[in-house]
């Protein structure tokens, strides 16, 4: 049995802590200008895997770990960081800048990747924070007819190096399955903490090699399904505004003849916490 | 309904006529015959069927065209019964198999391809759920259809919206795809009305497809209190608590008072006050009560992603510059330790 060759798809999104914002013509949120970092579930990703590495946690070791990333050039950059916290290598499908894979593509790229590179684990983050679709690990997972465990909390191995046990985070709690190498593990937030990458390790990334190939050298049709028609802003919440005391006497009785029990009690603890004056505001509102 | 179902065949002759214009005309002719079906991915768990997920039920009537509801498991009988009676259900498609009880994707989602198959169904609809998020980008790859994940709208049989950039942006998109496979956001499609349906019953095909991968435990936990996913009201806490018991002292008999569900920000969940299956934001639960009551939480966009649809929001926080305040209808700026129990001990009067 040899050991893991990891492949670990890694994402470059818009900085979660940044809000994005919706251009003019509202066909897309701007990108141009914009902090862009490793999708956060995807750090995990890369930590769990050089982790496995290090603690020997799979009994035949780990053989390699390849990131991946689908995107414009500047994806090179959160390349870089995957293997200056540890990734072995890196193969970057390069697109035009703008132009996005949807998620059934970017699996069919990372299939044609598996095959080539005989992988036997892949680890991907649960979603990415810009399309939120969550949809790539389980489609490459169908794609390969592999073990799939979604939202892993906890990742660990069977003595004989066949079995993977993944604590999956589920509604209402945490679920445990057991599948079989080779597998698909999509990384949730309580798996790890991603470590930051030391400056000298950030020096020998450097050194690390990254393979640019197209999807057609793969094979690979990424033509989109979806077309987006539009994108707009949300519609702004207006803040009702702040009072100062939680007793403030109110204008309960005018919703007393609400037939919406639930609209109404809604109501009663916002006048309870409320002033008079809000209540203008409120029943607007409803 | 009638006039609906009409302009899906023109539509759906158009976009063959567009993309196809080369094929032979019995080929587009077929395609008109190809009215608007959908499949509505039920769930259930140790034999009882999971309400929340007729939402795909509701987003099925919104579509238009005939329903079917397909369901699996082992005794799988008292649930197609109960789902037969839901209203707008024209057909169950049950699958009775025990293998299929915890809804493992690696086998649960060759079933469902095999019966989408065999009906020819439109539009595959599932609950953004554990179960819908793990089992249907694996149908959807089997079939070669890009999903369209977590819609909160239908515009029309091939036009959906969503949210994206945890709901910062709001996108239209429009699939080319001739099976949609869609999972929707609960709140924003109401369950189905449970009575009043009277669907017939049919037997799916079983491709008894081996499952690679087992079920080993689950860990749920335990609560009296509503779903928090579908609660009415919430009420949620956040760093601002300081320590479990204070979590448990303060929030949940506030809780209590109102028979509201217990939610908490990712800062919360983490620092251990609250368990990880009550996170609200982009990452945990998406809830859109008629309340939700916060105490604690600054309102970082993550935590919003979770929460800023609910209908009236309360805030209770003791730093008056907090975000939470600009999405807040009614915000009391002031210490949670005092504010919290008085407002409970007024709730209860």
């Amino acid at each position: 049995m040899s050991g893991l060759r990891i492949l670990v798809p890694v994402k470059r999104v818009i900085d979660y802590a940044v809000k994005p914002r919706v251009n003019k013509a509202q066909t897309a949120v701007e990108t141009a200008g914009v902090k862009h970092s490793m999708n956060p579930f995807d750090e995990l990703s890369i930590e769990e895997s050089v982790r496995i590495r290090e603690k020997k946690s799979y009994p035949n070791g780990v053989e390699d770990i390849i990131a991946f990333t689908a995107g414009p050039p500047k994806s090179a950059d959160i390349l870089r960081t995957a293997m200056a916290m540890g990734a072995d290598r890196s193969i970057h499908v390069e697109v035009k800048d703008g132009e996005e894979i949807e998620p059934l593509g970017v699996a069919k790229l990372l299939k044609a990747v598996v095959d080539k590179e005989k992988i036997n684990m892949v680890f991907l983050g649960k979603q990415s924070i810009d399309d939120d679709a969550g949809q790539t690990g389980q489609m490459l997972a169908g794609l390969l007819g592999w073990s799939q465990a979604t939202q892993a909390s906890n990742v660990s191995f069977d003595g004989d190096g066949k079995g993977v046990i993944v604590e999956k985070e589920v509604d209402g709690g945490v679920e445990t399955v057991k599948g079989q190498l080779p597998m698909v593990v999509t990384t949730d937030l309580r798996l790890n903490e991603p470590r930051y990458a030391s400056l000298p390790n950030i020096m020998k990334a450097k050194k690390k090699k990254i393979e640019k190939i197209s999807a057609g050298d793969l094979g690979v049709d990424i033509a989109r399904r979806l077309k987006t028609i539009k994108v707009i802003e949300p519609p702004p919440r207006k803040g009702g505004g702040k009072v100062e005391d939680v007793d403030e006497k109110n204008t309960e009785d005018s919703f007393e003849d609400s037939s919406d029990k639930l609209k109404f009690l809604s109501l009663r603890i916002i006048f309870q916490v409320g002033l008079p004056q809000f209540s203008k505001i409120l029943t607007a509102k409803f | 309904m009638i006039p609906r179902a009409g302009h899906s065949v023109l539509r759906q002759a158009r976009c063959q006529l567009r993309t196809r214009g080369g094929l032979a005309p019995v080929a587009s002719l077929s395609a008109l015959s190809r009215l608007l079906s959908s499949l509505a991915v039920l769930e259930q768990r140790d034999g009882k069927l999971n309400h929340g997920s007729l939402g795909a039920v509701t987003a099925a009537q919104k579509l238009g065209g005939s329903i079917t509801a397909f369901i699996a498991g082992g005794n799988i009988k008292a649930v197609a019964e109960e789902a037969a009676k839901v209203m707008g259900i024209e057909k169950i498609i049950s699958v009775e198999n025990a293998a299929y009880d915890k809804g493992l994707p690696e086998n649960y989602a060759p079933l469902l391809v095999e019966n989408i198959k065999k009906g020819g169904y439109t539009h595959i609809i599932a609950g953004h759920t554990a179960f819908g998020k793990s089992l249907m980008p694996r149908v959807a790859a089997l079939l070669d259809v890009q999903q369209i994940s977590d819609i909160t709208g239908i515009e029309d049989e091939k036009t959906f919206v969503r949210p994206i950039y945890a709901g910062n942006a709001i996108a239209t998109v429009e699939s080319s795809d001739e099976t949609k496979i869609i999972t929707i956001r609960g709140t924003a499609f109401p369950a189905a009305g449970a009575e009043g349906g009277s669907a017939s019953i049919e037997d799916g095909v079983d491709p008894k497809a081996e499952s690679i991968s087992e079920w080993i435990s689950e860990d749920l936990a335990k609560s009296d209190r509503p779903d928090l996913a579908t609660a009415g009201r919430v009420v949620s806490g956040g760093r601002g608590l300081k320590s479990k018991e204070e979590f448990d002292r303060i929030m949940l008999p506030l809780a209590d008072a109102l028979g509201a569900a217990v939610g908490a920000s990712r800062a919360a969940v983490d620092s251990g006050y609250a368990d990880n299956s009550l996170q609200v934001g982009q990452t945990g639960k998406v809830v859109a009560p008629q309340l939700y009551l916060c105490a604690g939480i600054s309102g970082a966009i993550q935590h919003l992603a979770g929460m800023k649809d609910s209908k009236v929001i309360a805030a209770i926080n003791k730093d008056a510059d907090a975000p939470i305040f600009q999405v807040a209808d009614v915000g009391l700026v002031g210490d949670l330790f005092e504010k919290v129990p008085e407002l409970t001990e007024k709730l209860k009067q």
